[in-house]
């Protein structure tokens, strides 16, 4: 008994001890893990974690007041309306930033108006749709890329890939059952990527690797060129070329010579 | 030269009659000159817009002319280095560099351009409107068959010119059209394979078709244009103007003004105004913007690329056609055979041959130099009503894509209703405008039956109301003819030659339209009558 007595009382000190040590072992650990801490702190990136979850939060809060009705309210798509996951960033700011969405009515096809969002809005938009599935990022066109870019290489690549639907000088025009390729003359240069990009309505996709970055960049500058600079030669009818000359030469040209006839006939004085 | 010189000038003779003294004496041409300047023209309106078609010939050819001295006819490709920078460093054809220096490199070169072009649209429109006049006035009615014939050749070759033309600059937009119609060339059966590669020397595009294409639009049809012309008018000299049918006037007279002076300073007066015209359109509107539609690669295509007006029709009758494809013999006739080489076969021949058709159906074998109003030729004006209106719907379905884009409508539906309007329509504009006819004519037979309305109201004794009319007023040769509607005016309001410039030309659409009679109180005109049976030698 006694042994067993003195045992316990030895285990009792070494208990002791071992505890005590473990305290110092544990106030040594503290201290170095806040020395750590405060030398290896992130501090500047210390927000962006927390906010990009907002945005993406802030987003979704948009998407289920202004798009889940349709779209569903995962954006997994409904009988309306297409899935939105994976579809990319660059999607949503496309649609939303030209105004085509929300839509304004149903139709053949989405048409441009000002937008009813904000740009941190849209923002906010994409980084919810974005967070859903990844797919192709915004694009950002800076002053110094459209400058660096070739104009005459953006024209020979317009001619081959978009003329024979958006038109010489993106007019636009008409495919069928009353959709269209739409006149260019609002579309940013960053709309005018993320359109190639993503594809929307009937447009197909021109991706990275058919169209790199510095390329797409050149057909922007050609676009935003053609349909920003004035064209020599006076007033360019709606630049559709032969149908609106024809119209003016019929009009002006016969209608405004047989009244001259008339009134050159309605003088018999001599 | 007809009117009596001062006093003065009869013992001393002026420059210009020195030189015509010197030229008769040698040339004896003084009988001929005087003959020439008295040849007496009739002074309808409608009879001016032949002459907006030959005005714009000579326009053209100045213009032309100006043009050849910078453009370069070659198919070698150089890198463009111009001042149109979207283009700098762009491989293109000489042909199209130099159109683009044109453009932008050459003093008043675009303007020049301009004018050309605007001048080639309304040369064959005012063609048209000619023919609509000749037509519908049947004054293609023997004598006149081969003018009529003429006329037709003349449309056609400014048709064929004016797309040598717009196929010159080799940009994108006039390459699309040039390939269609080598598409057309070899839809041809058995041949179609054979023309198309003599016409392009080979395979499209092949390396020679701008210098081709340049000698026929430079040299052989102008030449072949310009003879024509010159038959036309030669032909229109010798036979006599026709005119409408009016007091004095009858099969065998020609009343009118002489050459000279007045329908000489009419016609330089209303070449100068043709020339404002095409100046106003040339400087103010642009016409293909060549820059805009980049060099021709066989690879591109831009939307919305249509022919100038005149080859729309086609364009029009291709989009409209069903895609059929017959397959028989070894050989296939591809669907764009039918709408672009049967059709305007159809209706080029028709209306070559029309003036014998009318003459076989009606019997009528006289001569005739006084023309016909619209109405009093239903069936006629009928059918003019009803080509023109199937005319009308081609010509707008080639242009279907615009109108859908400008004015929102399906391009499915603007389809199908030029379908079924280029059947539907022509037979509805024939019905409606013969019944019109024939309603003018019950009207105007009621004016010569009860005379003119004059909205005068009377109460009868025993209550009726009746409106009183006056009766038509005899003609009375020899006087100035006012159409009906204003001798029925009150006095004051009845003047021809007075009132505002609009009243004026007013009176000269009515007097199109309406029948003309004879007023009072006016002076005969200096006029003169011919009788087109003399033998040409008595002039």
């Amino acid at each position: 008994m006694s042994d067993m007595t003195a045992s316990l009382g030895a285990a009792r000190a070494s208990t002791h001890r071992r505890r005590r040590s473990s305290a110092v072992v544990l106030l040594l650990a503290l201290a170095a893990t806040g020395v750590l801490w405060t030398a290896f702190a992130p501090r500047g990136t210390a927000q962006s974690t927390p906010d990009a979850n907002e945005a993406v939060r802030q987003g979704r809060a948009l998407y289920l007041q202004g798009c889940s009705s349709c779209h569903g309210l995962n954006a997994q798509g409904t009988g309306q309306a297409p899935s939105l996951i994976g579809v990319g960033a660059a999607a949503v700011d496309f649609q939303v930033s030209t105004g085509r969405m929300p839509l304004a009515a149903p139709g053949a096809q989405a048409k441009r108006k000002d937008p009813v969002y904000s740009q941190t809005q849209i923002d906010q938009l994409a980084a919810y749709v974005d967070s859903l599935g990844g797919g192709p990022k915004q694009a950002v066109v800076t002053r110094n890329a459209l400058d660096d870019a070739d104009l005459a290489q953006g024209g020979e690549l317009y001619r081959a890939n978009c003329a024979q639907c958006h038109q010489a000088v993106g007019a636009g025009a008409p495919l069928t059952y009353g959709k269209y390729a739409p006149d260019l003359s609002k579309a940013t240069p960053s709309q005018i990527i993320e359109a190639m990009r993503t594809g929307p309505e009937s447009m197909p996709v021109f991706g990275p690797g058919q169209i790199d970055d510095a390329s797409a960049v050149a057909i922007a500058k050609y676009v935003r060129f053609v349909t920003e600079a004035p064209s020599a030669g006076g007033s360019t009818l709606g630049k559709y070329g032969p149908v609106p000359e024809g119209l003016l030469a019929w009009l002006a040209g016969i209608g405004g010579l047989l009244a001259v006839c008339m009134w050159i006939g309605a003088r018999q004085k001599v | 030269m007809t009117t009596a010189p001062p006093p003065s000038l009869v013992k001393r003779p002026g420059p210009v009659r020195k030189l015509n003294r010197a030229v008769d004496e040698r040339f004896g041409s003084q009988a001929a000159l005087r003959r020439n300047l008295n040849k007496v023209f009739p002074d309808h309106w409608s009879f001016m817009i032949g002459e907006i078609a030959l005005y714009s010939f000579v326009i053209l050819v100045l213009t032309g002319i100006y043009l050849t001295l910078f453009f370069d006819p070659s198919n070698v490709e150089i890198p463009y280095n111009g001042s149109y920078i979207p283009l700098r460093g762009v491989e293109m054809s000489r042909a199209y560099a130099s159109t683009l220096d044109i453009s932008f490199d050459t003093r008043a070169g675009l303007v020049f351009r301009q004018i050309h072009h605007w001048a080639a649209l309304l040369f064959v429109a005012s063609i048209v409107v000619h023919l609509m006049r000749v037509f519908f006035t049947g004054a293609f009615r023997k004598p006149r068959e081969v003018n009529w014939l003429i006329g037709v050749g003349l449309l056609v070759l400014g048709i064929l010119e004016g797309f040598a033309g717009y196929s010159l600059p080799d940009d994108l937009l006039s390459g699309t059209g040039l390939r269609i119609a080598a598409s057309i060339a070899q839809s041809i059966p058995v041949i179609g394979t054979w023309a198309s590669f003599l016409v392009f020397n080979g395979e499209w595009p092949g390396d020679s078709f701008i210098p081709r294409l340049y000698v026929i639009h430079i040299l052989l049809v102008p030449g072949i244009l310009l003879a024509l012309i010159g038959a036309h008018l030669g032909i229109l000299w010798h036979q006599k103007h026709t005119d409408f049918p009016g007091p004095g006037k009858t099969e065998h007279n020609v009343i009118g003004h002489r050459v000279f002076p007045v329908f000489a300073v009419k016609s330089t007066g209303f070449f100068m105004l043709v020339f404002a015209m095409l100046a106003l359109l040339g400087g103010l509107a642009q016409i293909n913007p060549i820059w805009s539609f980049g060099p021709y690669d066989p690879g591109n295509v831009s939307s919305a690329s249509q022919p100038d007006w005149y080859i729309g029709f086609l364009d029009g009758s291709t989009r409209l056609f069903p895609p059929w494809e017959f397959r028989g013999l070894g050989h296939t006739v591809p669907a764009v055979f039918w709408p672009t080489v049967v059709l305007p076969g159809i209706l080029f021949t028709l209306l070559a041959v029309y003036p014998f058709l009318e003459a076989k159906f009606t019997g009528d074998s006289r001569p005739h130099n006084l023309l016909q109003r619209p109405r009093d030729t239903p069936a006629r004006t009928g059918f003019g009503a009803m080509a023109i209106s199937f005319y009308l719907v081609l010509w707008i379905s080639g242009g279907n894509d615009v109108i859908a884009k400008t004015f929102d409508i399906s391009l499915n539906a603007m389809t199908w209703a030029g379908r079924i309007g280029c059947i539907v329509v022509p037979p509805i504009a024939f019905t409606v405008t013969k019944r019109l006819c024939l309603h003018l004519q019950a009207r105007d037979r009621e004016i010569a039956e009860h005379g003119i309305e004059t909205g005068i109201i009377h109460q009868l004794p025993d209550g009726e109301f009746v409106e009183k009319h006056r009766p038509k007023l005899p003609p009375v040769p020899d006087h100035r003819r006012v159409p009906t509607d204003r001798v029925a005016l009150p006095a004051g309001e009845n003047g021809d030659a007075k009132g505002g410039l609009v009243r004026r030309a007013g009176k000269a659409v009515t007097g199109f339209f309406v029948e003309e009679e004879d007023a009072q109180g006016t002076p005969p005109r200096e006029s003169t009558g011919e009788s087109p049976d003399q033998p040409a030698g008595r002039h």
